[in-house]
C-alpha cells in the first residue's frame, strides 16, 4: 500500500511501466542482436529475405500507428510503397530527368509518400472503417493502373530498373545493414510515439473516439500527422524496395502485399510494436521455409486473417499480456479522497459565470430544447434534474459543444462558445462524463486519465518521435497528475489494469479522474449515481461538492432526488425541453408543479 | 466515336450500378457493407466461362448455375464471415472478415482458373456495332434487376419485411420477424446480383480474377454517389460513372480517368458522406 506522501507527490509505484518497458527492451534488443548476428550464417539467400522483411517493418511500423493504435482500416498501404518504389527507380534511373543520388531519391520517396498518406488518409477525417478501407483499396487499384499506363515514365508493364546503393550500402550484407539500421530507427521511433500522449490519443481516437474529443483531442490533425509520418516511412521503404528487386514492374506490388502487411499488424495484436515486429518477420520468413506454399500464401494469409477475426482479434500482443488475465482482487471499493483535490485542481483556470441563454434544438419534429436559460458559477454544484427526455443530456452535449441548436447561445464570462467543434472545449477548462462511461478498453486505467491532460502538454509530434526533453517533461507532469487524480478518486491500486476489466462504479470515478486532469473551470456530470451503491453515491456526494468548493463549476444532471438535494447549491428543473423550476434545493423541494410533475407527493 | 463512348460507358456502367446494387442488399440486410461484392462479380464471369464456354452446358442451364453458385456464396459469406462478426462490438470487425473471405475465393480462383484474362463465350447472337449483345446484355440485366426489387421491395411482404429489418433489425425481431433468415435470403439474393453482373458484363470484362479488385472499387462509387442502401441512386451513379469514364478515357486518357474518378470519390465522400439521394443523420453521443 501506497503511504500518503508518496500519493501526493505522485511517486506512486506502478509496477507495470517499469516491468513491462524493461521486458519489452530485453526482446527488442535479442533482435536487434539476432538481426546483426545474421552474416554469420553466410547464407545470402537469408540475407535477402531478412532484408525484405527489415523493408516491409519500415512500412508496417509507421501503418501499425495507423491501423493497430488509431484503429484505422488502412489496407491498401502498397499503393504508398508502389509509389516510393517508383520515385525512386526513376528518379535514379535518369531516363526522364538528370539522374540524382539514390539517397536524395529515397528522401524524395519519403516526401512523395507524405503527400499521397495524407491524401489517401484525408477521408478517414470524416469516415472510419468501410469507407476509409474502401478509400485506400481505390488509391491502391488506380495507382496499379497509373503504372501501366503512363509507359514513358514508368515503363508500363516491362518496368524500370532500381538503384544500386554505393558502398558501404552495397547490394548484399552492406545494404542489408542499412535497411536494419532504418527499421530499428523506425522501431524506436513509433514505440516513442506510442508511449507518448499522441500514441494514447490515437488508441482513445480508435476505442472512444467521443471521450477523445471530449479531452481536446484534436483528431483531424493528429490523424494528419500520423498519415504523413506513415506515409513517408511507407515511401522510404518503397525506394529500398526497388533497390532490393533492383527492377520493379506493376506486378511486384499486387494487392497480396497489403494484405501481408494488414495481417502482420492484426497477428501481432493491435496497440502493439512488439507484436506487430514479430508477425511481420513471420509473415516473410514462413512461405520461404515452406516453398510448396508459395503459390498458396495470399491463400493461406487470406485463410489467416478470417481465422484471426473470428478466433483471436487481439493477436500475439493480447496473448502475451499475461499480466492483465491475473484474477483482481474481489469486493472492491472506492474510497475517494476529497482532501488531495485541492493540490490536483491547483492552478490557475477562469472563474465566472457559464451561461446558456435561449437555446432551442430540435431533433426531426421533436422539440429537445426549447429556449433554455441556464447559468452555472464556478464554486458551485448546479443540479439538472427532470423526467427522462426531458433534455438533460441534450443541454450537456450542447454545453460540450456535440450538438449545434437552432438558436441561443453559450457563453463563457461574456465570451461566445463554438458550437459542433466538441474538441475545443477542453481550451475553454469545460470537461465532462458520460452517461454511459467512455473507456478506452485496451489502455490502462492510468491512460485513461492520462488523456484527460492531453492539451497541458507542449511537446510536438515530432519532439515526442525522438524522446526530446520538451517530451520527458510533458510525460513525467501528466504521469504525476494522473497517480494524483486516480489516488483523488481512490483508484490508484488499479493504475495499470487494462480499463475494460472495471466494474462500472469503478469506469465512473475513472471518468471522473480523466474529467478533473484538465483542472477544469466547469465540469458536468451525466448521471454519475447510476449503478452506484447508497454507500458509494454518499461518497460520490461528498467528492463532487469538495470539487466545487476547490473552484470548479459543477453541473450534475441526475435521478437520484437525494443526492441532488444534498449537495446541489442551486437546482434547474426542466420538463419537456422548458425550464419549469430554478432555486435553491428547498424552494425546488416545496414548488408545487416540481413535486406533482416529477418527484411524486 | 460518341456511340462507342456512349454504349461501352452504359454498359460498363450498367456493371457498376449492379455490384452497387450488391453491396446495397448486403448492406440493408445487415448494416455491414461486405467486400464480396467485387469477387462475386469476378465470379460470375468466371463461373459463365467455365460453365458454358469449357464445359458446353446450354447457356440457359449455364445461366441458372451461375445464378445459385452465387446465391450459394452469398450464403456462406453470411455464415462465415457477417454472422459471428455482426454481435461483435468491434464494429470494424466485419469489414477484415468479408475482405479475407474475399480473397479467400479470389486467390483460389486465380490458382485454379489462372491469372490470364480469358474469352467469355457470346450467348446471344443479336446486334452488332454498339447494339451488340455486350453492351446491351449488362443493360438488360440492370434494368431486370432493378425493376424487380423495386417490385420485391414495395409489392411482396418478403420485400417489406426485408425494410423492415433495414429499419430497425430490433423492432423487427420484436414483431416476430426471422431476422437471420431474412438476412441469409438478403445474402443470397445479393450473392446473385453480383454473379449476374459479371455474367452480363462477361464479354466486355471477360472472364478474369483482376476484376474482383476494379469491380470492388469502381462498384462502389455508385454506392458513394447515390447513398448507402438506396438502388436507384446506386443505378444512376453507376451509368454516371460509365459514361464519365468511358469519356474521359477515349478524350483524355486512362491515367486521367482514373485520377479523376478517385478525385471525384474522395470529395464526395468528404463533402457528402451520406452521398447525394440521402438524408444524414447520424447520431454519436
Amino acid at each position: 500500500m501506497a503511504t500518503a506522501s508518496e500519493i501526493v507527490s505522485g511517486h506512486l509505484p506502478v509496477r507495470r511501466g517499469l516491468m513491462a518497458r524493461l521486458e519489452g527492451r530485453v526482446s527488442f534488443l535479442l533482435l536487434a542482436i539476432a538481426a546483426a548476428c545474421l552474416p554469420l550464417l553466410d547464407d545470402s539467400y537469408m540475407g535477402v529475405i531478412a532484408t525484405r522483411a527489415c523493408i516491409y517493418w519500415i512500412l508496417i511500423s509507421g501503418l501499425n500507428l495507423v491501423v493497430g493504435y488509431a484503429g484505422q482500416i488502412a489496407i491498401g498501404w502498397v499503393a504508398l510503397l508502389t509509389l516510393g518504389a517508383y520515385t525512386t527507380a526513376v528518379l535514379t534511373a535518369g531516363a526522364v530527368m538528370p539522374e540524382i543520388s539514390p539517397y536524395l531519391a529515397l528522401l524524395a520517396s519519403g516526401a512523395i509518400g507524405a503527400v499521397f498518406g495524407v491524401v489517401v488518409g484525408l477521408p478517414a477525417l470524416r469516415l472510419r472503417t468501410f469507407y476509409f478501407a474502401m478509400t485506400t483499396l481505390g488509391f491502391a487499384t488506380i495507382v496499379t493502373q497509373i503504372a501501366l499506363a503512363w509507359k514513358d515514365v514508368t515503363g508500363g508493364g516491362i518496368g524500370v530498373a532500381g538503384p544500386v546503393l554505393p558502398w558501404p550500402f552495397a547490394p548484399g550484407w552492406g545494404f542489408y545493414y542499412f535497411c536494419l539500421a532504418l527499421a530499428a530507427l523506425c522501431t524506436w521511433m513509433t514505440a516513442n510515439i506510442a508511449a507518448s500522449r499522441f500514441g494514447r490519443s490515437l488508441v482513445a481516437i480508435r476505442d472512444a473516439e467521443v471521450a477523445a474529443e471530449a479531452s481536446g483531442v484534436a483528431k483531424p490533425a493528429l490523424l494528419v500527422t500520423v498519415f504523413v509520418f506513415s506515409g513517408a516511412l511507407a515511401g522510404v521503404a518503397g525506394g529500398l524496395f526497388s533497390s532490393l528487386q533492383s527492377y520493379i514492374t506493376p506486378d511486384a506490388f499486387t494487392f497480396d502485399l497489403s494484405v501481408l502487411f494488414f495481417i502482420a499488424i492484426l497477428i501481432g495484436g493491435r496497440g502493439s510494436i512488439l507484436g506487430p515486429l514479430l508477425g511481420t518477420i513471420l509473415l516473410t520468413v514462413l512461405p520461404e521455409i515452406a516453398a510448396p506454399l508459395v503459390a498458396w500464401s495470399t491463400f493461406l494469409y487470406a485463410a489467416l486473417l478470417l481465422l484471426i477475426v473470428l478466433l483471436i482479434p487481439g493477436g500475439i500482443a493480447e496473448m502475451l499480456d499475461y499480466r492483465n488475465r491475473r484474477p483482481l482482487e474481489q469486493h472492491r471499493e472506492i474510497v475517494p479522497r476529497p482532501e488531495l483535490l485541492p493540490r490536483l485542481l491547483d492552478g490557475a483556470r477562469p472563474e465566472g459565470t457559464l451561461g446558456l441563454s435561449g437555446i432551442a434544438l430540435a431533433f426531426g419534429g421533436v422539440r429537445a430544447i426549447d429556449g433554455l436559460d441556464l447559468d452555472i458559477r464556478t464554486g458551485e454544484v448546479h443540479g439538472l434534474i427532470g423526467p427522462n427526455g426531458s433534455g438533460k443530456t441534450t443541454t450537456l452535449n450542447v454545453i460540450s459543444g456535440y450538438y449545434r441548436p437552432t438558436a441561443g447561445r453559450a457563453q463563457l464570462n461574456g465570451t461566445a462558445l463554438p458550437f459542433g467543434a466538441p474538441h475545443l472545449r477542453a481550451g475553454f477548462r469545460i470537461a465532462r462524463t458520460f452517461q454511459t462511461p467512455r473507456l478506452i478498453g485496451g489502455a490502462s486505467v492510468l491512460e485513461n486519465v492520462m488523456i484527460g491532460g492531453t492539451i497541458d502538454g507542449h511537446g510536438t509530434f515530432a519532439e515526442s518521435l525522438f524522446l526530446l526533453p520538451r517530451h520527458r517533461r510533458d510525460e513525467a507532469q501528466l504521469k504525476q497528475r494522473a497517480l494524483q487524480a486516480l489516488a483523488a478518486v481512490g483508484l490508484e491500486s488499479l493504475a495499470a489494469v487494462r480499463a475494460d476489466r472495471l466494474q462500472h462504479s469503478e469506469l465512473r470515478f475513472m471518468e471522473v479522474a480523466r474529467a478533473l486532469m484538465l483542472r477544469p473551470a466547469f465540469l458536468m456530470l451525466d448521471e454519475p449515481a447510476a449503478g452506484l451503491s447508497a454507500e458509494e453515491i454518499k461518497r460520490l456526494g461528498a467528492f463532487i461538492k469538495a470539487i466545487s468548493r476547490a473552484g470548479t463549476g459543477v453541473l450534475l444532471v441526475e435521478h437520484h432526488a437525494d443526492l441532488i438535494f444534498d449537495i446541489c447549491d442551486r437546482v434547474t428543473v426542466l420538463n419537456l425541453g422548458k425550464m419549469l423550476a430554478a432555486g435553491t434545493p428547498a424552494e425546488i423541494r416545496s414548488h408545487r408543479e416540481v413535486v406533482s410533475a416529477y418527484l411524486g407527493a | 466515336m460518341l456511340e462507342s463512348i456512349v454504349s461501352y460507358g452504359l454498359a460498363v456502367g450498367a456493371v457498376y450500378a449492379l455490384i452497387g446494387i450488391t453491396y446495397n442488399v448486403m448492406f440493408t440486410a445487415s448494416r455491414a457493407f461486405s467486400f464480396t461484392a467485387g469477387m462475386l462479380g469476378m465470379m460470375g464471369g468466371v463461373l459463365g466461362a467455365l460453365f458454358i464456354g469449357q464445359l458446353g452446358l446450354p447457356a440457359l442451364v449455364g445461366f441458372a448455375a451461375v445464378l445459385v453458385c452465387g446465391a450459394v456464396m452469398g450464403v456462406i459469406t453470411e455464415i462465415v464471415a457477417v454472422r459471428p462478426v455482426l454481435k461483435s462490438i468491434e464494429q470494424h470487425l466485419y469489414v477484415l472478415s468479408t475482405l479475407a473471405f474475399a480473397l479467400l475465393i479470389a486467390q483460389f480462383t486465380a490458382i485454379e482458373w489462372g491469372t490470364d484474362a480469358r474469352p467469355f463465350p457470346r450467348l446471344i447472337p443479336i446486334g452488332e456495332g454498339v447494339f451488340d449483345q455486350k453492351f446491351w446484355l449488362p443493360m438488360l440485366a440492370c434494368a431486370a434487376t432493378v425493376i424487380g426489387l423495386e417490385l420485391l421491395y414495395r409489392r411482396t411482404l418478403i420485400g417489406r419485411a426485408f425494410l423492415a429489418i433495414a429499419e430497425d433489425s430490433y423492432a423487427a425481431r420484436a414483431l416476430g420477424l426471422p431476422e437471420q433468415k431474412l438476412r441469409m435470403a438478403s445474402f443470397a439474393l445479393a450473392g446473385m446480383i453480383g454473379a449476374l453482373a459479371g455474367f452480363a458484363g462477361g464479354e466486355m470484362l471477360l472472364a478474369f480474377f483482376g476484376n474482383q479488385s476494379i469491380l470492388n472499387f469502381y462498384g462502389f462509387v455508385p454506392v458513394a454517389l447515390g447513398g448507402m442502401g438506396n438502388n436507384r441512386g446506386a443505378l444512376v451513379g453507376g451509368l454516371l460513372l460509365g459514361l464519365f469514364q468511358q469519356a474521359a478515357n477515349f478524350l483524355v486518357g486512362g491515367i486521367f480517368a482514373a485520377v479523376a474518378v478517385f478525385t471525384v470519390f474522395i470529395i464526395v465522400l468528404l463533402l457528402r458522406p451520406e452521398g447525394f439521394a440521402s438524408a444524414s443523420g447520424a447520431r454519436r453521443v
